[in-house]
């Protein structure tokens, strides 16, 4: 007994002095600090800029957002490795994650920009944007977990905030009660982070592997289920979802459109990459935990979407049942090939998808409920169009993104062995199909009000008919892109 | 070419949606008629082009995805290219029926011009993704045709179809990826799928993913117990809508059954053969009792499809029942069930368009309005009798070679079956005399709703005329001389039993 211990704390400790001796170049994590820099730079460039100049910091940080893309690009042709001591893993996991929460922050920052031209708060508003990216990046690439529990704040304090920027009533009900459930399953997830380090005696994934291979099960089934409470908040997962409608609807779109995009997708990495590296060897019912979240989230999610009448409360619905699918393949983690890039391929299109849902959502601000997109055929063919798009999408028509996301998540869960839960995405994705025609239904059949809708943003607008048009060309390229997400995880 | 086939019809429509707002109506219709016709011209060169005797012809095959087995793998062969040469006519024919269609006609033309690429596609494709991609878009095409073009009550009626086809949909798509991964290596196309037989004597794994596929292509097909959607999609749809709903949408379930089910899933269909035929003559049976119950002329055609259908799961179902040295039965079946599909879409096109033009002159289906129409609009009178009887099975029309063909064939394979689904050519025959005799027939009486006072009710005219006289004209050339479809066919009926024999 006493000699394993001795030998695995020999192992823990040789294994840390060798990842001392390996890099800490910061221009590996170029992205992030270019997106955290810019958000330092852009607080103190608002403190001193006139009112109807500060469109310059949302400019910086979109330039910073687009120079992370390149950096971004450029780092996912490198070979895989960790940085800092083995906190921070670069492989293509973290490459993905990159690319699409810049681009998809940098899609937030275009919806956001024009509604806050001049406003008193807009460098607030971009620098809170880019801290919480900031976040999800770091939840993408933490290899070790009390970087984990950085990036959950990271991202989570700053959306706080953004979720109540309106200032209004439903604004603050928003953010309390966003805040209050995330404070708590961030103690919550602390707590499993230090039982996991009582059961492993470190917080690094790759020694927390083999520690917790021969650790006592009830503590490691312990602390990961409380770590795991933080992580499904911030994917908005079923049981941790209840911020969400209330947190989407509360808040301006754009900031619902963040919410509910880019955390889960530094999330939904963070809980792959907890699959397939510390807890790999470890004596859980992993893939049953799992699947039983996900089948849960994606049922509630949709049963609840069935008769909303405010569209984003809708879209936030559907957001939780998409985190359904998306647990798919982070269920059958590590037991199927097709597991990584079917995350990784699903994630890129949900992204671009919603945030087109989104975007017609932010281009008719007018609009609240299903019914005030009747006649919207008549009036505005385009968005209406757009909207379709990325709807059907989101139930996964083919050719869009989505589909063959979901062509791929099913595929993983069948070839893990969990052929049941593909046959209830399945069912879930008809159910999923009602709802979704109940907003385009109206919209293309009914003749509405004299004078439509009401005015329409023309810059949201665009970004609609862009995701729109992505989402189906990503679809359509897929194959291209499918290839390039299968790297092997850090060890 | 046949990508250009499939493809044109889109890249028009994209071009209508591209048009300025000021463009005059006549635009948009004569557009969609010089494409579909077109079409109808590649597909002679398409057919005329293809060497005799059995194969895949124009086959195509380019990277798509292929990490996930993927390709974009297209060509015709003697089950596919009857029907994609049946649905370049049915769409000539709706094009020239929805000439003065006055409800945005740009969107009218555009979503049909696209569901014609996914109809032609669906048809070519030897890929199951590439299949699917098609079957669905197919679904969301036909939804916004039946919700913004149908009668009252079309919402409902539309979501009702896309609801229970999208279900279907998903469970051939679990089907579709069970035989993905059994095949090794994993791959989507059916021509590899059929070589490999990746399946053989996994009996349960078999059955689960013919079961899954079986049921996907049979809600459809529609039989029974799937069929509920059919007759509030069919009455609420108009009339074009309706044309195509059921000449060319339905047979891609029975042609799902012939391209994939049977020659990817030998074992599992021969396995479970007899289940075919039982849900066929069940459907045969209960379509025509049902038909025969219904007041509402366009629903009674609708009922009748099911029927129709049925004969062609009968005969599927009867090929792949054991007894292998019946093969000459079980190929007439096979044959005659191709044949069926493409009879079956013309008639009931014709007579779906027929019941349009009696819906425009008298706002209702009820045949009780109606009675002694012969004596007011007797063209009308006369094609629908034609019609008619072509679609009970009358001698001289494709319906009856089919029909023959199907119920011979399975006579050997199948006899209790066969013997009572000849009852449901008996129903049939029945309803339509009923139906001709209480509206053609009797004197004058019409509804009272009915437009314009001097001449209540117009005979057929010149673009309807051109709509459906073609269709019953190909009937009946198909009726007296089918021997130059049966020779496309014939081979490739074959090479499908071959597959189904290892």
């Amino acid at each position: 007994m006493n000699g394993t211990t001795e030998s695995n704390a020999v192992r823990a400790l040789t294994a840390m002095n060798e990842m001392t001796g390996m890099n800490e170049n910061p221009l590996d994590l170029l992205p992030e600090v270019l997106l955290a820099a810019s958000a330092v730079l852009g607080l103190l460039l608002g403190a001193w800029l006139p009112r109807r100049r500060q469109w310059l910091v949302g400019a910086l940080a979109g330039a910073a957002c687009a120079g992370g893309l390149v950096a971004a690009a450029i780092a996912a042709t490198t070979p895989v490795e960790t940085a800092f001591g083995g906190a921070f893993a670069l492989d293509t996991l973290s490459a993905t994650s990159r690319i699409v929460i810049l681009g998809a922050t940098l899609l937030v920052l275009a919806l956001a920009a024009p509604r806050l031209y001049a406003d008193p708060r807009e460098t607030e508003f971009h620098v809170l944007l880019q801290l919480s990216s900031v976040g999800a990046l770091t939840l993408a690439g933490a290899q070790d977990l009390l970087l984990l529990a950085a990036g959950y704040l990271l991202a989570s304090v700053p959306a706080y905030a953004l979720a109540g920027f309106r200032k209004d009533g439903p604004g603050t009900e928003a953010a309390l009660k966003f805040y209050v459930l995330g404070a708590f399953l961030g103690v919550l997830m602390l707590t499993g982070i230090t039982v996991l380090l009582a059961a492993g005696r470190t917080t690094a994934y790759p020694v927390l592997r083999t520690e917790l291979a021969g650790a006592p099960t009830g503590l490691v089934a312990a602390g990961t289920l409380a770590l795991l409470t933080g992580v499904l908040f911030k994917a908005g997962a079923v049981p941790a979802h209840f911020w969400v409608p209330d947190a989407v609807q509360g808040s301006s779109e754009p900031v619902a459109a963040f919410l509910t995009t880019i955390p889960k997708i530094g999330a939904l990495v963070a809980f792959y990459r907890l699959a397939v590296v510390p807890l790999a060897d470890a004596d859980l019912p992993w893939a049953g935990l799992v699947a039983v979240l996900s089948v849960a989230s994606m049922t509630l999610g949709n049963l609840a979407a069935f008769f909303q009448q405010d569209v984003t409360r809708l879209l936030a619905y559907s957001t939780i049942s998409q985190v359904g699918y998306l647990l798919l393949p982070v269920a059958v983690a590590g037991r199927t090939d097709l597991d990584q890039e079917a995350l990784l391929y699903y994630l890129a299109g949900y992204a671009l998808t919603n945030l087109g849902a989104f975007a017609v959502v932010c281009a008719l601000p007018g609009a609240r409920t299903v019914d005030d997109y009747r006649g919207l055929a008549r009036t505005r063919p385009a968005l209406l169009a757009a909207l379709v798009v990325c709807l059907l999408g989101l139930v996964g028509t083919p050719p869009t993104a989505v589909f063959l996301g979901k062509l791929e998540a099913f595929s993983a869960a069948f070839d893990g062995g969990y052929a049941w839960l593909a046959v209830v995405a399945a069912v879930n994705t008809v159910a999923s199909l009602f709802y979704y025609l109940r907003w385009i239904a109206p919209a293309f059949l009914a003749s509405g009000p004299a004078g439509g809708p009401g005015a329409m943003s023309r810059s949201a607008a665009v970004i609609a008919y862009g995701a729109a048009t992505g989402s189906v060309v990503l679809g359509l390229l897929g194959g291209s892109v499918l290839d390039v997400l299968g790297g092997p995880p850090a060890p | 070419m046949l990508t250009a086939l499939v493809l044109l019809p889109t890249a028009m429509a994209v071009l209508l949606l591209c048009v300025p707002r000021g463009a005059p109506r006549v635009l948009f219709p004569a557009a969609w008629a010089a494409t579909a016709a077109a079409e109808l011209v590649l597909t002679v060169i398409v057919w005329t082009g293809h060497e005799r005797g059995g194969g895949t012809w124009y086959e195509t095959r380019a990277r798509w995805i292929p990490s996930a087995g993927i390709s974009y793998h297209v060509g015709v062969d003697g089950l596919s290219l009857p029907l994609v040469a049946v649905t370049c006519v049915l769409f000539l024919a709706c094009a020239a029926y929805a000439w003065r269609e006055t409800r945005r006609p740009r969107e009218f033309a555009a979503l049909f011009l696209f569901l014609q690429t996914t109809c032609l596609g669906l048809f070519v494709a030897l890929d199951l993704i590439l299949f699917f991609v098609f079957f669905d878009l197919s679904i969301v095409a036909m939804y916004f045709i039946i919700a913004a073009w149908g009668h009252k009550g079309a919402a409902r009626a539309a979501l009702k179809f896309f609801l229970y086809t999208f279900i279907g949909s998903l469970a051939l798509l679990l089907g579709f990826i069970g035989l993905y991964l059994a095949a090794d290596p994993h791959t989507f196309d059916i021509v590899e799928l059929t070589e490999a037989d990746p399946l053989a004597g996994r009996t349960t794994y078999g059955a689960l993913v013919l079961l899954a596929i079986a049921v996907g292509l049979a809600v459809k097909t529609p039989t029974v117990p799937f069929h509920t959607w059919l007759p509030p999609a069919h009455t609420d749809a108009p009339a074009a809508g309706s044309a195509i709903l059921a000449g060319v949408l339905l047979k891609m379930g029975t042609y799902g059954f012939l391209r994939v089910a049977m020659p990817v899933l030998p074992d599992a269909w021969r396995d479970h053969a007899l289940v075919f035929v039982v849900v066929g003559v069940v459907s045969v049976l209960y379509g025509a009792l049902v038909a025969l119950a219904q007041t509402d002329f366009k629903r009674m055609v609708a009922y009748t499809s099911v029927n129709h259908m049925g004969y062609i799961i009968l005969a599927v179902g009867a090929a792949g029942a054991v007894g292998a040295d019946q093969e000459d039965a079980r190929r007439l079946a096979v044959t005659g069930s191709v044949f069926q599909m493409v009879s079956h879409g013309l008639l009931t096109g014709a007579l779906f368009l027929l019941s349009g033009v009696l819906y425009e002159r008298g706002r209702t289906y009820e045949m009780a309005a109606y009675s002694g129409v012969a004596g007011r609009a007797p063209v009308f009178a006369a094609l629908t009798g034609v019609a008619a009887f072509a679609s009970l099975g009358l001698p001289g029309f494709s319906g009856f070679i089919a029909e023959f063909q199907i119920l011979t064939g399975s006579l050997g394979p199948a006899p209790v079956a066969t013997g009572l689904a000849v009852l449901g050519i008996l129903l049939t025959a029945a309803l339509f005399l009923r139906a001709l005799q209480q509206v053609l027939l009797g004197p004058l009486r019409l509804p009272v709703a009915a437009p314009g006072a001097d001449r209540p009710f117009a005979d057929l005219r010149v673009h309807e005329g051109l709509a459906v006289v073609p269709l019953l004209a190909l009937g009946v050339v198909l009726g007296l001389a089918p021997r130059f479809v049966l020779d496309v066919i014939e081979p490739a009926s074959r090479t499908v039993l071959d597959l189904l024999r290892r």
